[in-house]
């Protein structure tokens, strides 16, 4: 992955000397934007989530036969009504948080989302899905090229990454999307106090100026320094953010209560990534407690403080969260109690304006090999819904951008009416 | 050359490394790393003496490196400081990448100490205990790469990491069978899914077991178990050739003798050119140049050596470090540092007197690299991965910290050139080698230590070198290796 890292920064340098050339200017810029445009938040549920355990066609005979130690009752699920094709579907019980916003009409669930050979690689499924690219998966992210395509200059804090790394779908030529894991520990600090720590920092600044094209690497190192140094104020007002609703007090409730805050202060942030790991449950993924049980109340809990925070405040009528994992998981499970890798899965999508609702149609989970909505002998879930539709909905739809220009290609037929 | 040598297959040169080697050849610096055998194992004996890199205990325990993984990350930053085998642990760090395993999953299994055990026992630490995975992976970490996949199969961390545990006759699981496959040797797209089913049924049985008092989590411990009774014994058909003679199926075999399965599928992997090609642009990367594509000749002759000579790791590390490729200077400074090899050299080039490795555990996490805690199978995300605002800021700070640790020796140390800034720079960009800076940036420099008029007094030295070290150690130049 990182050989075409590479590529990319050998790529991006011209671009990264204009972008971070005046990050004062760029600031200013960002404020003039104010607070009110509209933002993308995009949750990753790392690990391939098994999201027949999310969305759950429980009344499926061979569902509970395929199942039989990780199966939910028909009785636990939180019943969400039946599909297009009249399959009854229900939420994992744990989703209570979630249940309550499908309630209010503003989580869409997309069915069977996925592409044709999908990799049953968490590497090279999560590119997949990074690069909205199914042949070439070296290259930038489609929210990298979406950045890319917004007018320049590009404010650094245009994005927001949560993680330590910058993953795949944020990979751009134009824009090193600052990393900030935590807005209070995000500062420079010095060996130094009162004036002289100022000086360090105004030579540091004028070090990390120098972006030579002919050392592009060199370039990207110093322009990412340039960013830091140039955000750290504005991101330090996140870091005064009190929500007024208790997050979990895990890594994603922290995550999702800086976005939070990062929507209050107005800093013009539009889109952020947020991910949540664990979900390579090959073992004891349990049913009414275990691993699976745990990973569904970190993300329900989360998704509901952060929702009932921003519309407190009026802010999730601008906010949209799209929720996807690089693989679902195989249909069987597989004697651990737990699943192995398989294919298509579902999205999620949720927000103040979005048209609420279930998407698409389940699964049908019967061993017959010609089952048309499963693949790889009956074992795993057959795609239907092109994921890229769904980004090319957000695109055009949401972000007022060109989905054609950021995919590479017209995946606007069959997309979902989500938004 | 001789720094460049240092920071490659080690971690850098203290000014008495320099002074030790000075007057050595290039081919004998290189000969010596590389056949460290004769070289001593006693770095751990100097853990708490004063002329060493400080550790810091916890809550008034003593220091306990192969049952607290806090003890077992401070123990490894020391080796990789102190050891006269500089590339033993430069390749267990590899190795640790390429095997990528975490701490926390297995901890949350058998606890903490245990679990410190699996990660890195010393043996000698506990009368008939098993060596910890990277105490195994030093001990193959220049030997022969298809007896370390095998260990690794066996390895009891590897067993609990990729749920090997749970993989049986009756219920396959493909975890370990699949990433053997994607991650540890051939590389994807050079096997199908039927493969990774049948990779899956090769190592059913495969378990682990606790040996000692299972209550006592001190002096108990895990070594690897073979269940006959777990293993499938039918036979298993690749798409690949399993055999010399071309042969993909491995045969239906009693379950007694159902280990063989693993030991020729492993044969198969190590022997497959994919394998070869893939470890020789791995070792390309981390040790001539990951900034611009990999020397297709160079990599050819890495891979012949390795076929040639029984999948042997120094042969195909010599064929490297032999070449002219390893040695030409285009090539210095051309890998991103991982955040260990940064914080390391920068303790090695700054100093350590008073200075406890303890103090970069926190750094190295939000730089992205915790030791023992890859955060997957595919371990860390290298190259222009490292780099990030947050980590960048992590980096500058580190240094901050280590330049105001080390306040008064580098103010004494530069007491010699303080007659002017100009003096004082040549001498610190000498002592903190990099690919070099501009002029805007060595005119930042001195600017900086002419922020208030120079003086050069003592007070002024103990304030403006500390600076200036933390502006070099977190400049963009230095974060290459």
């Amino acid at each position: 992955m990182s050989y075409s890292r590479r590529q990319f920064v050998k790529g991006g340098v011209t671009a990264f000397t204009f972008g971070f050339a005046a990050p004062q200017a760029l600031c200013d810029i960002a404020f003039a934007q104010g607070g009110a445009a509209r933002n993308l938040v995009v949750v990753y549920l790392s690990g391939g989530n098994d999201s027949l355990s999310t969305v759950i066609p429980y009344r499926d005979p061979d569902y509970i036969t395929r199942r039989p130690t990780i199966a939910v009752p028909a009785a636990n699920v939180l019943q969400i009504g039946s599909d297009s094709s009249r399959v009854e579907l229900g939420l994992h019980p744990r989703l209570t948080g979630l249940k309550s916003i499908f309630d209010a009409g503003r989580l869409a669930i997309v069915q069977r989302t996925g592409y044709a050979n999908q990799s049953r690689s968490h590497f090279t499924g999560f590119d997949i899905w990074g690069t909205a690219n199914t042949g070439n998966t070296s290259g930038t992210g489609w929210l990298g090229r979406y950045l890319d395509l917004e007018p320049t200059p590009v404010d650094p804090l245009i994005a927001w990454n949560t993680q330590r790394e910058t993953p795949r779908p944020l990979m751009s030529r134009t824009v090193g999307v600052p990393a900030i894991t935590s807005p209070a520990t995000y500062s420079f600090s010095s060996p130094n106090s009162g004036a002289e720590a100022g000086y360090e920092r105004t030579a540091q600044t004028r070090i990390s100026s120098h972006l030579p094209v002919n050392i592009p690497h060199l370039a990207f190192v110093n322009s990412t320094t340039q960013a830091a140094l140039g955000t750290l104020d504005r991101v330090a007002t996140v870091a005064t953010y009190r929500p007024a609703i208790t997050y979990p007090s895990n890594g994603f409730g922290q995550a999702l209560t800086a976005v939070a805050g990062a929507m209050n202060k107005q800093i013009g942030t539009k889109v952020f990534w947020v991910q949540t790991g664990g979900f390579d449950t090959h073992a004891t993924q349990g049913v009414n407690q275990g691993a699976y049980f745990n990973l569904m109340a970190t993300l329900g809990d989360g998704l509901k403080a952060f929702y009932d925070d921003l519309s407190a405040q009026g802010l999730m009528s601008n906010t949209l969260v799209l929720v996807y994992s690089e693989f679902g998981r195989r249909i069987s499970e597989n004697g651990s109690s737990g699943t192995d890798h398989g294919s298509g899965a579902n999205m999620m999508v949720l927000g103040g304006t979005v048209r609420g609702g279930i998407y698409g149609t389940a699964p049908i989970l019967s061993l017959d090999p010609s089952n048309p909505t499963l693949e790889n002998n009956a074992g795993d879930v057959k795609f239907q819904t092109d994921f890229r539709s769904v980004y090319a909905q957000i695109l055009d739809n949401w972000m007022g951008s060109n989905s054609v220009a950021v995919l590479g290609g017209d995946y606007r037929a069959g997309a979902p009416s989500i938004l | 050359m001789l720094e460049h040598i240092l920071r490659r297959m080690g971690f850098g040169a203290s000014p008495a490394d320099l002074a030790f080697w000075a007057g050595t050849s290039v081919d004998s610096v290189i000969d010596q790393l590389l056949n460290y055998e004769s070289k001593s194992t006693d770095h751990d004996s100097k853990i708490g003496q004063a002329a060493y890199v400080g550790i810091t205990t916890s809550g008034g325990n003593p220091f306990s490196a192969n049952t607290s993984i806090n003890d077992a990350r401070q123990r490894w930053l020391f080796r990789m400081i102190h050891s006269q085998r500089p590339l033993e642990e430069k390749m267990a760090l590899f190795w640790h990448n390429h095997f990528a395993t975490a701490y926390s999953k297995i901890a949350g299994a058998v606890g903490q100490e245990r679990a410190t055990r699996m990660m890195d026992n010393d043996p000698s630490s506990l009368a008939g205990s098993a060596p910890g995975q990277i105490q195994l992976l030093r001990q193959h970490a220049t030997g022969n790469f298809r007896d370390m996949l095998l260990a690794m199969a066996r390895d009891p961390a590897m067993i609990y990491w990729l749920d090997s545990q749970l993989n049986t006759r009756t219920r396959p699981q493909e975890n370990f069978g699949r990433e053997i496959m994607e991650l540890f040797s051939l590389g994807i797209g050079n096997y199908t899914e039927a493969d990774v089913y049948a990779a899956a049924r090769v190592f059913t049985g495969f378990n682990w077991q606790v040996v000692g008092d299972r209550a006592n989590t001190q002096t108990s411990y895990y070594t690897f178990a073979y269940r006959p009774n777990d293993h499938d014994i039918n036979a298993k058909e690749f798409t690949f050739p399993i055999y010399p003679d071309g042969g993909r199926t491995i045969p239906a075999r009693a379950a007694a003798a159902g280990e063989q399965d693993a030991v020729d599928l492993v044969n198969a992997l190590a022997r497959h050119p994919a394998t070869a090609t893939r470890l020789a642009t791995r070792l390309y990367k981390f040790f001539v140049n990951e900034t611009s594509d990999p020397d297709p000749a160079l990599i050819s002759a890495m891979a012949q050596t390795y076929l040639a000579n029984n999948f042997s790791i120094k042969a195909t590390l010599r064929t490297l470090f032999q070449s002219s490729q390893f040695r030409n200077p285009a090539n210095f400074f051309q890998r991103y540092s991982w955040p260990v090899e940064f914080a390391v050299r920068a303790i090695k080039e700054t100093g350590w007197t008073g200075f406890s490795v303890n103090t970069a555990l926190t750094p190295l996490t939000n730089m992205g690299q915790q030791l023992y805690e890859p955060p997957d199978v595919n371990g860390w995300a290298t190259g222009p991965e490292w780099i990030s605002t947050s980590s960048m800021l992590t980096r500058m700070n580190f240094a901050s910290t280590l330049a105001a640790n080390q306040r008064f020796n580098l103010a004494r140390d530069a007491q010699p050139y303080r007659a002017t800034p100009e003096r004082v720079l040549e001498y610190m960009l000498a002592r903190f080698p990099s690919m070099g800076f501009s002029s805007t940036a060595t005119s930042a420099m001195t600017d900086y230590l002419r922020s208030t008029t120079w003086t050069g007094t003592d007070a002024q030295l103990q304030t403006r070198i500390p600076g200036l070290t933390r502006l070099i150690v977190g400049a963009g130049e230095y974060q290459f290796n």
